[in-house]
């Protein structure tokens, strides 16, 4: 147990959970616009390799590392288009299409990868973003290390939390994304286009799952490899339930995921470490997070119509 | 003068719509005029076109061809947003509201432009209260649209209309969920709204309300416009001879002759399972050759107990008993096998396998008896057999008996449940809102098979919300509201507006 509050004490500690949570959250958040319009993206894990690889490419071909982030975010909204246009105006299974994404964004990163670099053994590497050292708070003792310590990138992931709880419950534009997912005959009695509505909200999602995905080659690693995301989209889409599809609880439910992941790597080199196999330590933020989902979205209120397909003037 | 008076007072003009939706011609070149200050009323039948009607006029389909005018300027096609714009506002059948977004919110989609940066709640709050206040229209800003009850969501609706300025409000079918009293005071808003020079168009198909309301009823039969007559000077017999185009006559059951108790509950309660309501400590018997009629507001308990006679649900406490004999199990099974029929509420998913066709339809409740099953396995041709039985006895209009059930209209469905259910000759019938979207002549049929059925000694249990039907077929009324049973109230003992009361809850001894 001492070793458990030793971790628990150690600013290390705090700075990882934050650092393992921002592409969580960028994620989960383009995720929730997604769910919230009523579009299930199951095309989030291909996605975020994409972006991770699109982002890191940009930056390796020569541009600066915010250009190339931007590069992700595009690379992720035209992977949200595909799967906007197949999902909305065509009906097709929000489930088999999302897949679907899923496999072609992946296979497109790792051919795009063997194109562009068909000699090498390690990936190259690049500049990474460094953490920002922020005048005064980063230099309290303790606080300054756990908190603010962090890459930009990090403080663009809580920064886009706060963005978007703020547009779905404090403007038409939100109205409309919650509206479209909940009833899109009320939508389109109020005479606004559902289709542009869930078009738009998937394709910014995808966007953010991109960015997400980007985190990981430009903020928390700095070189790009197959297998880097690893399952965290699926792990968002448990998120974004686990959140109640709201942008605060789901910034919680990422910390708390990252908080279980940073623990279990900790947890791994102390003795108990030299008895338990590792595995059993990798299993515990997902064992936990299904423990934690079970609890929490027992009331959780899901959008009416999520994978609903929404067609004018059908009888 | 006169006449640039009357170009002005005219509000909408429908010119010449004609809509087909494959084969089926839903509109049959329509016109009609729409003047300030008048309410009309669109009657006709299920699917005589008249939902589909106003779906063009609102934009939610586009015309085959003819043309829209509102206030003189000709409405662009398929463009909801323009028909608001223009002043026009639907109360939708199906509402049309965000069950996780409060009134206000709900009331407030699309009013602004999506880039703007606030919603405005403020100001917005305080006119919908006053919209509430001059129209009558109670209802909490503020309060989440899926806690509201039916009643509630129906007056959000208008309110979002109105807050959009609508100067010609179309409610379609607005009474099918209200209590009379709720009706009423529809009806009293619709006056302020006249009043206040608002034109209204009120699609229904039942003819007291129209009577009631209208200055002008326009008569829709199979997509064409049959006739237009002040309400002033017809009734209620001429408009549903027009309605209908035939000679209607209205079932009129003999007295009841009750026989032995086939049904008793004792104190039973069953449990409510998400937001439906459970039974609470409900007395009840079910005679043989007797139609007890059940009324109320949807939701309050007719689900858990049409589920309780299906075999789908079972008692939490109290005894059941069929024939002076108190069951051991209850299952779906079982109550077939003690010969219950049952018409379930929602034809299309519990009534029938949309997608099977009319042969295995018919047999869904006997596939594993003889004559459908031998030794095990399925005999087709006796299963058509009765298919086609069901199909002459019932008049069930459909290509033949390996037709995709999907593709029969309701009432057609309907007749072929009816036949299902009444050929295995049932002691009790479970008829959950046999005629809900019937027209009359197929609402008409069922009813006179259900009275021939409660002649021939069969106990029926008939859940409507529509008292009028609750009314008409019922020897005995008992009224469920929030999961109790009222007394029985033999035939014309009490008035719809008392019966209104008691669904509305008043008269319930609150110790039961």
């Amino acid at each position: 147990m001492t070793e458990i509050v030793d971790i628990l004490i150690s600013a290390s500690f705090w700075a990882a959970v934050l650092r393992i949570a921002s592409p969580l959250i960028f994620a989960t958040l383009g995720e929730l616009i997604c769910e919230r319009a009523g579009v299930l993206n199951l095309g989030i894990e291909g996605i975020m390799v994409f972006g991770a690889f699109a982002g890191w490419m940009a930056v390796y071909a020569g541009l600066g590392l915010w250009p190339g982030v931007l590069v992700a975010l595009l690379a992720g909204m035209a992977f949200g288009a595909l799967h906007a246009l197949l999902t909305v105006p065509f009906g097709l299974s929000q489930h088999v299409v999302g897949l679907g994404i899923t496999m072609l964004a992946t296979s497109s990163a790792y051919y795009a990868y063997r194109l562009a670099l068909p000699e090498v053994t390690s990936p190259p590497r690049i500049a990474p973003f460094q953490p920002l050292h922020i005048p005064v708070l980063s230099d309290i003792p303790w606080l300054g290390q756990a908190l603010f310590s962090q890459t930009a990138l990090t403080w663009a992931a809580f920064g886009c939390a706060a963005l978007v709880a703020l547009v779905l419950y404090r403007t038409p534009l939100g109205l409309a994304v919650r509206a479209a997912g909940e009833n899109p005959q009320a939508v389109e009695a109020q005479g606004l286009s559902v289709a542009a509505i869930r078009m738009g909200a998937v394709i910014v999602g995808s966007g953010l799952m991109a960015v997400g995905g980007a985190f990981l080659t430009m903020s928390a690693f700095s070189s790009f490899f197959f297998e880097m995301v690893n399952g965290r989209g699926w792990i968002c889409i448990a998120l974004v339930v686990f959140g109640a599809w709201k942008p605060g609880k789901a910034l919680l439910g990422a910390l708390l995921f990252a908080g279980f992941d940073a623990l279990q790597i900790r947890l791994q080199q102390t003795p108990m470490g030299q008895v338990v196999p590792y595995q059993v330590f990798l299993m515990i933020p997902y064992v936990l997070s299904i423990l934690a989902l079970i609890l929490m979205s027992r009331r959780a209120e899901v959008p009416a119509a999520l994978m609903t397909p929404f067609n004018r003037g059908e009888r | 003068m006169t006449e640039t008076k009357e170009a002005q007072d005219v509000v909408l003009r429908l010119s010449g719509i004609t809509k087909r939706f494959g084969a089926l011609t839903a509109n049959d070149a329509i016109s009609f005029e729409l003047a300030r200050g008048e309410v009309v009323a669109l009657l006709g039948e299920n699917g005589a076109g008249k939902t589909t009607l106003m779906n063009i006029l609102f934009g939610h389909y586009t015309a085959d061809e003819g043309t829209v005018d509102v206030f003189g300027q000709p409405l662009p096609p398929g463009l909801p947003g323009a028909a608001l714009a223009a002043g026009v506002g639907m109360v939708h059948q199906h509402f049309t509201l965000a069950g996780n977004m409060t009134v206000l919110e709900n009331i407030l989609l699309g009013t602004r432009s999506l880039w703007t940066p606030g919603l405005g709640r403020a100001a917005a709050r305080r006119r919908v209260q006053q919209l509430s206040h001059d129209f009558g229209l109670a209802v909490h800003p503020d309060a989440r649209v899926a806690t509201l009850s039916v009643g509630e969501r129906q007056r959000v609706e208008i309110l979002k209309a109105l807050y959009r300025e609508a100067r010609i409000l179309i409610l379609d079918e607005p009474t099918a969920v209200l209590t009379p009293q709720e009706s009423d005071a529809l009806f009293e808003t619709l006056r302020k709204a006249v009043a206040q020079g608002l034109s209204v168009i009120f699609i229904s198909h039942k003819l007291h309300e129209v009577m009631a309301v209208s200055s002008r009823v326009l008569v829709l039969r199979h997509g064409k416009l049959v006739g237009e007559v002040a309400t002033a000077e017809t009734d209620r017999h001429q408009l549903a001879e027009l309605m209908v185009g035939a000679e209607i006559t209205p079932p009129a059951p003999a007295e009841a002759r009750p026989g032995a108790t086939l049904l008793r509950l004792d104190k039973v309660s069953t449990p409510a399972r998400g937001n439906r309501t459970g039974l609470r400590s409900v007395d009840l018997e079910l005679k043989a050759g007797q139609i007890l009629g059940l009324a109320g507001v949807s939701g309050n308990g007719q689900g858990a107990l049409a589920d309780l006679l299906s075999g789908l649900e079972t008692p939490s406490a109290g005894t059941m008993e069929l024939a002076g004999a108190e069951i051991p199990r209850w299952s779906p099974r079982e109550a077939l096998a003690a010969r219950i029929g049952r018409i379930p509420e929602d034809r299309h998913r519990t009534g029938t396998i949309a997608d099977f066709t009319l042969t295995e339809n018919a047999v869904l409740e006997s596939y594993a008896e003889a004559p459908v099953a031998k030794a095990g396995w399925m005999d087709w041709s006796a299963a058509r057999r009765a298919a086609e039985e069901i199909i002459e006895t019932y008049d069930v209009r459909c290509p033949g008996p390996e037709t995709r059930i999907r593709l029969l209209s309701g009432g057609n469905m309907q007749k072929l449940i009816l036949g299902r259910v009444l050929g295995a000759q049932p002691r009790i019938i479970l008829a959950n809102q046999p005629v809900r979207g019937l027209d009359i002549g197929a609402v008409t049929y069922v009813q006179q098979r259900l009275i021939a059925a409660r002649d021939a000694g069969a106990a029926v249990l008939l859940i409507s919300e529509d008292l009028d039907e609750v009314l008409t077929l019922s020897d005995v009324v008992r009224v469920i509201c929030e999961g109790r049973l009222s007394p029985e109230f033999p035939r014309g003992s009490k008035t719809p507006a008392e019966l209104g009361q008691w669904m509305a809850g008043q008269g319930f001894d609150d110790a039961a």
